[in-house]
């Protein structure tokens, strides 16, 4: 039985104390760059399997109704596909060939592979922001998996975002698309460098993101230029594609263009992702 | 305690409908915000001091889970908890309008909070814009989800409230 005491604190007191608790802890965790720490940990245990769970109902309700009405369009598909094959077969056995004689030439050439192959896990989305401002989501890996902050995630060619913080059993990831985030590009035919920001209101009304301050000849870069991860980041690894250009303007300065990228991954439809568990620095070293 | 585990299971169930279902039901890339419900209508159903740790909680959780620094979310659901407190006295359970405009008004300025300090101080200014385009329709489909959630919410603390009276009863 609770009894009320007389010298209970009263509740504007209370509300004085959390608000300076939290001004404080705030202050901290953003100048040391700390995160929750054990709390990661046990918010992750609690809530993390409860995330998989209804994620893997959902998706297994969604397959079920896509696998209804898709089986009719299969069986058409499957004729269609079957010739195709056929066609192909023939292809490939020429295209083996040639394959054979280009790995000659490149022995012959000493050349390596341009991009090492780097070494990913896949993990799971399982639960994305809150509100309705930022970008961030969960993935089911974590530390325990040997993921670690600042590793980069992809997802198909193009590049997803960066691990922001890691529990054991999760990691949260910022997609390139979050209005904070910033990513140094480069424009693949020309190497010119710029800057990718993701941002909020153009990602609402166009499905793109800014980038700017690239810096080429006039008007080397066009529209359809692919923006891969310049060499330049500390953080990200070189030669993502980031997405394609599909505007672009002069700056008021004249020296520098501006404009938009079309992402290469479809961030409305994430639901599995690679890590990568190279990190940049590692490499470097 | 009775009390604590119910209403730990509410804001733990409402964080994650949150965070899978409703990003999934999402409408033009906006979802409603639930936690915003939770800790306004415990704020004025039960009063200050509950408002401001049933937010302060909930708070805690979207800061672990999505917060940039841990903290800040806390901090702006406490006070919306604790403001809502104040209204318990026009407070009726039959009424569903003073609920409404408290949780539309609750949820319009935490979105307002977040612009100011997440957005604006980031030199993006065009608030005219995130109003129409994520403040607003935030706020239109948070009371819609609102017209659901406040009544299973209210009816568990009418429960509530019932079983402890009862038992308090039963020690006089």
């Amino acid at each position: 039985m609770k009894r009320r005491s007389k010298h209970s604190i009263p509740t504007k007191y209370t509300l004085m104390f959390l608000t300076g608790f939290c001004v404080i802890v705030m202050f901290v965790s953003f100048t040391l760059n700390l995160s929750g720490g054990p709390l990661n940990d046990i918010a992750g245990y609690v809530f993390v399997p409860m995330q998989k769970g209804i994620n893997t109902i959902g998706t297994w309700i969604i397959s079920r109704a896509d696998d209804l009405k898709s089986l009719r369009d299969v069986m058409q598909e499957n004729e269609e596909l079957q010739a195709q094959v056929d066609e192909l077969t023939q292809d490939m056995n020429t295209i083996k060939l040639e394959r054979y004689e280009l790995d000659n030439l490149r022995e012959l050439m000493e050349l390596d592979q341009k991009y090492p192959s780097y070494e990913k896990v896949a993990a799971r989305v399982i639960g994305s922001d809150g509100g309705n401002w930022f970008n961030t989501f969960l993935i089911d890996k974590g530390s325990k998996d040997g993921i670690e902050k600042d590793m980069n995630v992809i997802a198909g060619s193009g590049l997803v975002g960066i691990v922001i913080d890691t529990g054991a059993n999760y990691a949260k990831v910022r997609s390139i698309i979050d209005d904070t985030s910033n990513v140094s590009g480069m424009s693949l035919s020309s190497a010119d460098r710029c800057i990718v920001n993701g941002n909020l209101a153009t990602m609402n009304e166009g499905q793109v993101i800014e980038f700017s301050s690239l810096k080429c000849e006039d008007n080397a870069v066009e529209a359809g230029e692919q923006i891969v991860t310049s060499h330049i980041s500390d953080k990200y690894l070189e030669g993502i594609l980031i997405g394609y250009v599909s505007t672009i303007e002069r700056d008021a300065n004249n020296l520098t263009y501006s404009g938009t990228i079309t992402p290469a991954v479809d961030f409305q439809h994430l639901q599995e992702v690679l890590v990568v568990l190279d990190k940049k620095e590692a490499l470097e070293d | 305690m009775r009390r604590k585990i119910y209403v730990s299971l509410i804001i733990a169930i409402c964080f994650l409908l949150q965070s899978t279902l409703f990003q999934a039901l999402s409408i033009a890339s906006i979802s409603p915000n639930l936690l915003i419900v939770v800790a306004s209508s415990f704020g004025f159903m039960r009063g200050r001091k509950e408002g401001m740790w049933i937010g302060f909680f909930s708070g805690l959780l979207l800061d672990i889970f999505f917060g940039s620094v841990i903290g800040f979310y806390a901090l702006i659901y406490a006070y919306i908890g604790y403001v809502n407190g104040f209204f318990r006295k026009w407070f009726f359970p039959d009424d569903i309008k003073l609920p409404l405009a408290l949780i539309a008004a609750s949820d319009f300025s935490y979105s307002s909070l977040v612009y100011l300090f997440l957005f604006f101080l980031r030199g993006k200014l065009r608030f005219n814009y995130y109003l129409l385009h994520i403040i607003l329709p935030e706020l239109v489909y948070t009371i819609l989800v609102t017209i659901a959630l406040y009544f299973i919410i209210l009816k568990i603390n009418q429960k509530l409230e019932i079983i402890e009276k009862r038992s308090a009863n039963k020690f006089v």
